[in-house]
């Protein structure tokens, strides 16, 4: 508290060790390799990751009424509107699984995707008034909002099984397969589509703004070429190479497998799709790395 | 070699109007354009499509380099746009240089405003955390030095009710508090001093001071100038982009107040008055008490404000008004021609001058707005000038930076002797008591 007398007391104490041999110096130049992502100094943010994905639960529902609830009716209600609108109204098949839970699986696994993907695009518009005054990996950004939606999915994940447990005990067949090992990794294959696609578009924005509005619209069509609301063997056989070529339709028929036990998904497939993924991955760094240092200049 | 930051030719280059690129249909065009071998459609008539990157180019930064040794507090002054903000935006690696270099030995913090990161909803407590973690620090350091940032914040009441409770000048308490508890070995600080009342600033100048002679490294930015004196021996003194001295803070003080004939001390009316004006203004200017035209006082000399304004035809009753407003938007004062005979006066139709004198020792250090207007009060507007700015600086001695007060004139003190009632020597008639006795206790 007496800041000033206190110190006027000591003599000056000169740091002892200052440059540490842990932390390498700083050098800041004009160019920048386009592998030069820092990861290790990503690592080290990991405590500000921690915090941000835990004020981003937190913040959420201390502004609304219901809370966390959201995070329960959200899935619950579109989930009720895909069984009546595509179930029963337009009567897509479900290749023999309960409707409603055949929707629910799409659904929250699409909703992790969506919304990660989505706030992740949004990552350096969201963020300028901090990311110009402080710096900080700007990484940490885009992978604390992929975990942070990994909360919420957590919590529709467990409703999901709740529900899955109600149909059990009410007399239905529920058939849960081998495939629930891979779930932890289809997740994670989720998790990386929506940081590496996300990253791209959010370095492209720095340069297109356009973009930013064609994001949400352009997550809402890619749901309609992804098997979400409907299983892939409903495509006829001279179109199941298109929808083959759409990486997500492994992931999504693998959750389908695992949970409900229907949906055509082969172990090749899947390797490939993740091949894929790091492919996204690594090319969203390379433009990440490029733009982030002179994207404050734009805003 | 001591040298802890060493800054090696660093420049900055802006494009002007490029910023952006534009828009994916105006690349498209461009990009449609060059295949068909058409003039690019997006550049101006009479430029080719090289012009984006020749053209308009604004350079915030110019070969600037300097080097800090460890330990030392080095202070950066220079006027609006002579490119601080830009060197501390590239030093907190929030922005790239254009060219030039930057090397920095060990953690790095940069303090470049006060709470940044805070989230309304969340609790002061919830805050220091995130705000802490934002600036670099770990979960565990902040944990062992919460109760000391709670501390020095004076908020430990409100620690845990939403930061959107608190009024501004706490949550500015905090923010500080935070960032003043920050260890790094290189700190780099802009005008964060800047905020909150005087008392709290004067509180963290004075932790400022601690933290440099805790040897550690600092680049402190500021318009302060009783700042910078008394927490920096060495100063860097940037003008347009380029530095123009570095040395002891004393001469970069001198030198910068004594450059500073900024265009923002003239206006000169430049396009005919308008006919339907039966006065109008015709120049404004700022001149020390040599009579030179500058923008930035000492607290020690006069400011002298001239206006010269011609009146078409002898005019109806009406004044000429100036109005100083400080850099927080409050009106210092108002003065206006009139004010000694108490009525408007009709002027004659020709050309009439004016001169202000603002005394010594009356204004804070800060910066200043003037505006001027001829006028019918609250009936006709005729002429309005606001392009005039100036800053002072506290040059006086040691004992008047802490002084608190919108303006801090020098007042007259006469000592009495004994333990005689004042009040008496000021009111013969007993007939009003200053009632301070309570606060006297």
């Amino acid at each position: 508290m007496s800041t000033t007398v206190a110190s006027l007391q000591n003599p000056p104490e000169p740091v002892s060790g200052g440059r540490s041999a842990a932390i390498p110096p700083t050098v800041i130049t004009a160019e920048r390799s386009w592998f030069d992502w820092r990861l290790k100094q990503l690592w080290r943010y990991r405590d500000l990751i921690a915090l941000f994905v835990w004020r981003d639960f937190v913040s959420v529902y201390k502004q609304t009424i219901l809370g966390p609830a959201w995070h329960i009716i959200r899935p619950l209600f579109t989930t009720v509107i895909f069984t009546v609108v595509f179930g029963q109204i337009a009567g897509l098949s479900t290749d023999g699984a309960p409707k409603f839970l055949f929707y629910m699986v799409g659904n929250v696994a699409w909703t992790y995707f969506a919304s990660s993907l989505d706030n992740t695009a949004k990552t350096f518009v969201a963020n300028a008034p901090l990311f110009g005054k402080v710096y900080f990996h700007r990484l940490v950004i885009p992978v604390s909002l992929v975990i942070s939606n990994l909360v919420a999915f957590g919590i529709q994940f467990g409703i999901l099984l709740t529900v899955m447990g109600i149909y059990h005990f009410s007399g239905q067949q529920i058939h849960l397969t081998m495939w629930l090992l891979w779930l932890p990794v289809l997740l994670a294959m989720l998790a990386g589509y929506s940081l590496g696609a996300g990253i791209i578009i959010c370095a492209m924005t720095a340069r297109y703004r356009d973009l930013s509005y064609l994001v949400t619209f352009g997550i809402q069509s890619l749901m309609y070429v992804t098997p979400v609301i409907y299983p892939s063997s409903t495509i006829p056989e001279k179109f199941q190479w298109l929808i083959r070529l759409n990486p997500l339709t492994p992931i999504f028929e693998g959750f389908r497998l695992a949970l409900l036990g229907v949906g055509s998904v082969t172990a090749a497939q899947l390797g490939l799709s993740f091949a894929a993924m790091l492919v996204l991955l690594v090319a969203g760094l390379l433009l990440f790395t490029r733009v982030e240092r002179t994207f404050m200049d734009t805003v | 070699m001591a040298s802890i930051i060493s800054v090696g030719h660093l420049s900055k280059t802006y494009r002007l109007g490029a910023i952006g690129g534009g828009t994916l249909q105006e690349d498209f065009a461009r990009w449609w354009a060059r295949i068909r071998r058409k003039p690019d459609p997006s550049s101006g008539i009479g430029h080719d499509h090289r012009t984006r990157q020749t053209g308009n180019v604004f350079r915030a930064l110019e070969d600037v380099s300097f080097e800090v040794d460890e330990g030392e507090v080095l202070g950066v002054v220079g006027r609006n746009g002579a490119g601080k903000s830009t060197l501390l935006k590239i030093l907190s690696q929030v922005t790239a240089p254009t060219s030039g270099r930057v090397v920095m030995h060990g953690r790095v913090a940069s303090l470049l405003e006060v709470g940044t990161g805070f989230h309304p909803e969340l609790t002061g407590r919830e805050n220091v955390f995130l705000n802490g973690a934002i600036l670099g620090m770990t979960k565990a350091e902040i944990r062992s030095k919460f109760d000391e940032i709670v501390a020095f914040s004076e908020c430990a009441a409100f620690i845990d009710t939403p930061v959107k409770r608190y009024s501004s000048g706490m949550s500015v308490r905090l923010a500080f508090a935070v960032a003043a508890h920050l260890e790094p070995e290189i700190l780099i600080v802009d005008e964060v001093l800047a905020v909150g009342d005087a008392q709290f600033q004067h509180k963290c100048l004075g932790r400022m001071s601690e933290v440099s002679r805790g040897g550690r490294t600092v680049l402190f930015v500021s318009h302060n100038m009783g700042a910078v004196r008394r927490l920096c021996k060495r100063s860097v003194l940037l003008d347009g982009g380029r530095v123009r001295s570095i040395g002891p803070s004393d001469d970069a003080i001198a030198e910068y107040l004594g450059g500073a004939t900024a265009s923002s001390a003239l206006w000169r009316r430049t396009e005919p008055a308008p006919a339907s004006s039966d006065i109008c203004l015709e120049e404004v200017s700022l001149r020390n008490s040599a009579g030179e035209l500058t923008s930035a006082f000492a607290s020690t000399e006069p400011v002298f404000v001239t206006i010269a304004a011609k009146a078409r035809v002898r005019t109806r009753p009406m004044q000429i008004t100036f109005r100083l407003t400080n850099a927080e938007g409050i009106v210092v004062f108002t003065s206006a021609n009139t004010d000694e005979g108490h009525a408007l006066v009709a002027l004659d139709e020709g050309t009439r001058q004016f001169r202000v004198e603002i005394p010594a020792l009356f204004l804070s250090a800060g910066s200043y707005h003037v505006e001027v207007a001829a006028h019918v009060p609250r009936e006709t507007l005729f002429d309005f000038v606001d392009s005039i700015h100036f800053s002072v600086e506290d040059t006086w001695a040691a004992v008047r930076h802490d002084l608190l007060g919108v303006v801090t004139p020098q007042l007259t003190w006469t000592a009495f002797s004994g333990s005689a009632n004042v009040s008496r020597h000021l009111h013969p008639t007993h007939g009003i008591s200053v009632g301070s006795d309570a606060h006297n206790r």
